[in-house]
């Protein structure tokens, strides 16, 4: 049964989400400077090398937060996650990052979530939707590549910033006691660059970033 | 004026009733080759004034008049663009009935929000939570200068300077007055390479020879060097007795502290009490204390031969900070172990410190003691710590901490003003002017292109040299005090300008 070791069952997909999740939030994080650039390793992930974080208050926060994340993704919770960079000082939302999150039923690609509440994802293969882990990770290679050169086009984060991790859910999800809801922290004036999305078969990864607007002046 | 078609109605108008076959052709006409004529003349006969009263009518409105002027005062203007702009963005998914009820009550309002919120951003309110883990990611440490900063050239001009140079009312200026080039000048943390001597004269340690420079004449001199200890010794601090500018104090890294009486160019003594390099000499008139990378601080008495009074053990590793109070009362010592202690100037080999303080989270390098205030010491930590602690010595009290954002080098407060000078290391290398006690900002002195690792005061007060890793040494007028009075002011400023210009001649003098 070699073709079905390489095929992924919905506790893979869970798995390559929140994986990439958390790559994702450190490359952003590197990239775009929000922390000190020494407290990064250098790791080797989907045939590119990656940064990720030494810093033991922010991988334990990062940790907390993934492992939360993977319920909800099991459970088909999940409608997106959202990295808010906000100016320290000013408060304001200067960049969103966007992971929308769609379950997929391994046949058919679904554009609503709320058909999938339930998670109850068949399993039943033999689908062409079906994939290789390593061609999930082609796609998620894709993606990182495009957040290390979405430097190129977003304004420079001129005052010290932080980020904030923002999960939608369904309504039903549980919600652990720790977790509490947040405003959306939109961008006023904001431009939006569609960035590369990836599939396993159970879900789908769509990306984007919506930055503010550099003022003319500051240009 | 009139069309072609609207002659042939009146013509049929003018008609008796018994024509009424007629009109209908008329009519037939009209409906077919005139299909997209409008409906007052399909609707057959009418009196002729009805007609023309609906033709003016059409002409200009009903308002008698050619021009139309809007009347705005009664429109919200707010409202009234983001409805346009929402409505350009989610025309598609709108019906027409709700675009023909496009009215502005508070009700509808909030309706169409959470329908363009559905159409622009694809998610319902209804149907999802945002949420955010209630522990923040911790903020993050330190100063950073974002890498990315050189793809955008104009914004390092556009970057906020938060110092205010209101708070003092001297000029500051922002550039030094004199670079000196100090090739080899050690890139080390734990030394202290860099004194001044109340005789003008600079001394500073460049890897094995010290250098003197005199400050008046631009002279300088070869002191000593440590070429015959090996090609790994080097010289790990040098310090100026207090008064007299006769002798100074130079520490090793074989472990040995040299005494040289500088006028006559030789060495007075060679005292010994270290297993490790030297890294911190402090005077306290005929007292030399020196601390070591074997973590003990030894108070020599340089006048008796049997010089060493007192090994000073309570650090467990390098001491790199060492500073004598003015009053002579007390020893402050800093170290790699994190770790900051008081000593009173009685203490003898058995005796602990009279305090010891922990707050720092990293090396404590940078010690000052100020001028202005009995037992009040300022130190900064490394860069895990990056703080400028202040405190009461006599209570062992935490007065304030400031975070710096980056490692402190070194601390000098200004003897004419309440104010402090620090040096820091990565991002920005520079040295900030802080004003004592609300620690606000006053100025940052850039020009260094690494750590600024040592710093020193003129005699006279008004100037601070500053040696960096970048293997120079600045001079920068910070603490020069204004002028009395006006007059005395403007003589001062020209003189300051024909100095400069004289000193900008002599520029990146190479002190050997």
């Amino acid at each position: 049964m070699v073709a079905s070791d390489t095929v992924i069952t919905l506790k893979g997909s869970v798995e390559i989400v929140s994986e990439f999740f958390f790559t994702a939030i450190n490359s952003i994080l590197y990239q775009r400077g929000i922390y000190q650039p020494e407290t990064f390793k250098r790791e080797s992930k989907y045939g590119l090398t990656v940064l990720t974080t030494t810093d033991a208050g922010l991988l334990s926060y990062l940790s907390n937060v993934m492992s939360q994340m993977s319920t909800w993704l099991s459970s088909g919770d999940v409608q997106r996650l959202v990295v808010v960079v906000s100016g320290i000082d000013s408060g304001e939302t200067l960049e969103r990052w966007q992971f929308n999150v769609s379950v997929e039923d391994g046949k058919t690609v679904c554009t609503g979530t709320d058909e999938n509440v339930n998670g109850n994802v068949s399993v039943s293969g033999g689908e062409k939707g079906k994939k290789t882990v390593k061609e999930v990770h082609d796609e998620i290679q894709a993606i990182i590549r495009q957040i290390t050169a979405s430097v190129t086009f977003l304004p420079l984060l001129n005052e010290p910033c932080s980020f904030d991790l923002l999960i939608y859910t369904n309504k039903q999800a549980v919600v652990p006691q720790k977790w509490v809801d947040s405003d959306p922290r939109y961008i006023m004036n904001s431009q939006e660059v569609k960035l590369r999305s990836f599939t396993t078969s159970f879900h789908q990864v769509d990306s984007m970033v919506t930055y503010k607007e550099a003022d003319e002046w500051e240009l | 004026m009139l069309p072609a078609h609207l002659h042939l109605i009146l013509a049929h108008s003018l008609c008796s009733p018994n024509m009424t076959s007629n009109v209908v052709d008329f009519e037939d006409i009209l409906n077919n080759g005139f299909s997209d004529a409008n409906t007052s003349i399909r609707s057959g006969a009418r009196a002729r004034w009805e007609r023309k009263a609906q033709d003016e009518d059409r002409k200009f409105g009903s308002s008698l008049s050619d021009r139309f002027i809007p009347n705005r005062a009664a429109m919200d203007l707010e409202k009234s663009s983001h409805a346009i702009i929402s409505d350009r963005e989610s025309i598609g998914d709108r019906t027409d009935s709700e675009l023909s009820d496009d009215e502005h009550t508070s009700d509808s309002v909030a309706s169409d929000m959470s329908e363009y919120k559905t159409s622009l951003l694809g998610i319902d309110d209804s149907k999802s939570r945002i949420l955010s883990f209630s522990d923040k990611a911790p903020a993050p440490k330190g100063d950073t200068v974002n890498n990315l900063e050189v793809l955008y050239s104009a914004s390092s001009t556009s970057r906020k300077n938060k110092s205010s140079t209101r708070l003092v009312n001297r000029h500051i200026p922002s550039a030094p007055t004199r670079i000196l080039d100090a090739p080899d000048l050690m890139d080390d943390y734990y030394l202290n390479l860099l004194s001044w001597s109340d005789t003008n004269v600079l001394a500073v340690a460049l890897s094995q020879t010290v250098y003197l420079w005199n400050a008046e004449t631009g002279a300088i001199d070869e002191l000593c060097n440590v070429e015959s200890d090996g090609a790994d010794a080097h010289i790990s601090s040098v310090s100026w007795i207090q008064e007299g500018g006769g002798h100074l104090a130079v520490g090793t890294s074989a472990g040995k502290t040299l005494l040289w009486d500088v006028r006559a160019q030789k060495q007075l003594r060679k005292m010994d009490g270290h297993t490790d390099r030297i890294g911190a000499l402090a005077w306290n008139r005929h007292i030399l204390s020196s601390g070591g990378r074997d973590n003990i601080i030894v108070n020599h008495d340089v006048r008796i031969a049997e010089h060493k009074t007192a090994t000073l053990s309570c650090h467990t590793q390098e001491v790199c900070g060492l500073a004598w109070s003015p009053d002579g009362m007390t020893l402050a010592s800093g170290a790699n172990d994190n770790k900051l202690c008081l000593w009173d100037a009685t203490a003898s080999s058995s005796s602990r410190p009279r305090f010891q303080l922990t707050e720092h989270q990293a090396a404590v390098k940078a010690l000052a003691w100020s001028p202005h205030e009995r037992n009040l010491l300022a130190t900064g930590g490394g860069t895990a710590d990056r703080c400028i602690k202040f405190w009461n010595t006599q209570t062992g009290s935490l007065l304030n901490s400031v975070d710096t954002g980056s490692q402190v080098c070194a601390l000098q407060w200004n003897p004419f003003e309440k104010e402090i000078l620090s040096s820091h290391g990565f991002a920005r290398n520079q040295l900030c002017l802080w004003k004592y006690p609300t620690m606000a900002k006053v100025k940052e002195l850039d020009g260094h292109t690494a750590r600024v690792l040592h710093m020193a005061v003129s005699p006279d007060g008004t100037s601070v040299v500053s040696a960096a890793a970048d293997e120079t040494l600045r001079f920068w007028d910070v603490f020069a005090p204004s002028s009395k009075s006006h007059t005395g002011k403007r003589g001062a400023a020209e003189s300051v300008g024909g100095t400069k210009s004289k000193q900008l001649r002599t520029m990146h003098t190479r002190i050997r």
